[in-house]
């Protein structure tokens, strides 16, 4: 009598696992960056606008600074861009566009048709940097304090209700702190 | 008997097709130094996780990103880095989830150390199973006779 109710309270305890298990397996959002709190990998780009120019991670080294991932063959970030114009708007935080395995040409035209809410943008032709950052889905946002630590991260499209809770939040902390 | 000739056709057929269906390994030419080399190459490519495409390792992904860290795993091992420093390059950029053999770790002790836990409570369950049958079977003699 005693020894059924077992099986019957293993069974019951295997599909509370697999329900739980099915609802944590949406990885893709909430997947951990272990960039968080590490020092921004290094990188030194040509700028788009003018590409005999470069900028370095050490030259941006001082400010906090946003840097969004965007490339022209990317529809989502065609989809971000109003949020990116609206946070440039603000200008609370200086913004890198890290164009990355995209035609310049290309690069420079979505900028033109849609708009630059960018303060710079560097060319990250074959991607190395983009891989260094850990991006495997463009676009992808990191927020970088004044020393160079990246604070957070946001995969995916950028949202204003992400910019609101999330974004500007830590920048008015940074700007406290100082 | 011709209808067991049509069965093996249709059957050689359907098995055909899906061998047409199915996608050669998408693998861009690359030059090793030794064979030992590419198996390694092989070997780590078969263990990473492609990232956009999450269900599939970087040798069997067509996706971009794949291509790129092929060529990066590539690179480095050419360069003589290790195994583990290759993989420690991808745990640095993506996390423990691009690997595809968790290490052991405070966070993976229940998955590494559950299927000897489940194991020990079936031996103590068939331990005490074990002794009530057999003190039954001590204490009821009529039953032991009848066998």
């Amino acid at each position: 009598m005693n020894s059924r109710i077992f099986p019957l309270l293993g069974f019951a305890l295997l599909i509370v696992l697999l329900v739980v298990g099915l609802k944590i397996a949406d990885r893709k959002t909430n997947l951990p960056s272990p960039l968080i709190d590490k020092p921004v990998p290094a990188f030194d780009l040509p700028v788009l606008a003018s590409p005999g120019q470069r900028m370095s991670k050490d030259s941006l080294i001082g400010k906090p600074y946003l840097v969004n991932f965007w490339g022209s063959w990317c529809v989502t970030c065609r989809a971000e861009h109003p949020v990116v114009t609206e946070l440039a708007k603000l200008k609370a935080v200086y913004i890198v566009g890290m164009n990355f395995r995209d035609e310049s040409s290309d690069a420079i035209a979505w900028l033109q048709r849609w708009g630059n809410p960018y303060d710079v943008s560097l060319i990250d032709f074959d991607g190395r940097v983009s891989i260094d950052f850990g991006v495997y889905a463009a676009p992808e946002t990191f927020l970088v304090d004044a020393a160079g630590t990246i604070v957070f991260k946001h995969l995916g499209q950028l949202t204003w209700e992400v910019v609101e809770t999330e974004i500007l939040p830590r920048i008015a902390n940074m700007e406290s702190g100082n | 008997m011709k209808l067991n000739k049509i069965f093996i056709l249709v059957l050689t057929l359907t098995l055909s097709v899906s061998v047409f269906a199915q996608r050669s390994p998408v693998q861009e030419p690359m030059v090793f130094e030794t064979q030992q080399q590419e198996a390694r190459f092989n070997q780590l490519t078969q263990e990473l996780r492609c990232l956009v495409c999450q269900n599939q390792n970087l040798a069997d992904s067509d996706a971009q990103l794949a291509h790129d860290l092929r060529a990066e795993v590539h690179e480095m091992l050419i360069a003589g880095k290790t195994d583990d420093e290759i993989k420690q390059f991808m745990v640095e950029r993506y996390g423990d989830f691009v690997l595809y053999r968790p290490p052991v770790q405070e966070n993976t002790y229940l998955l590494w150390l559950a299927p000897l836990v489940l194991l020990l409570i079936g031996a103590v369950i068939l331990r005490v199973n074990i002794k009530k049958r057999a003190a039954l079977l001590a204490s009821s003699p009529d039953e032991e006779t009848e066998d």
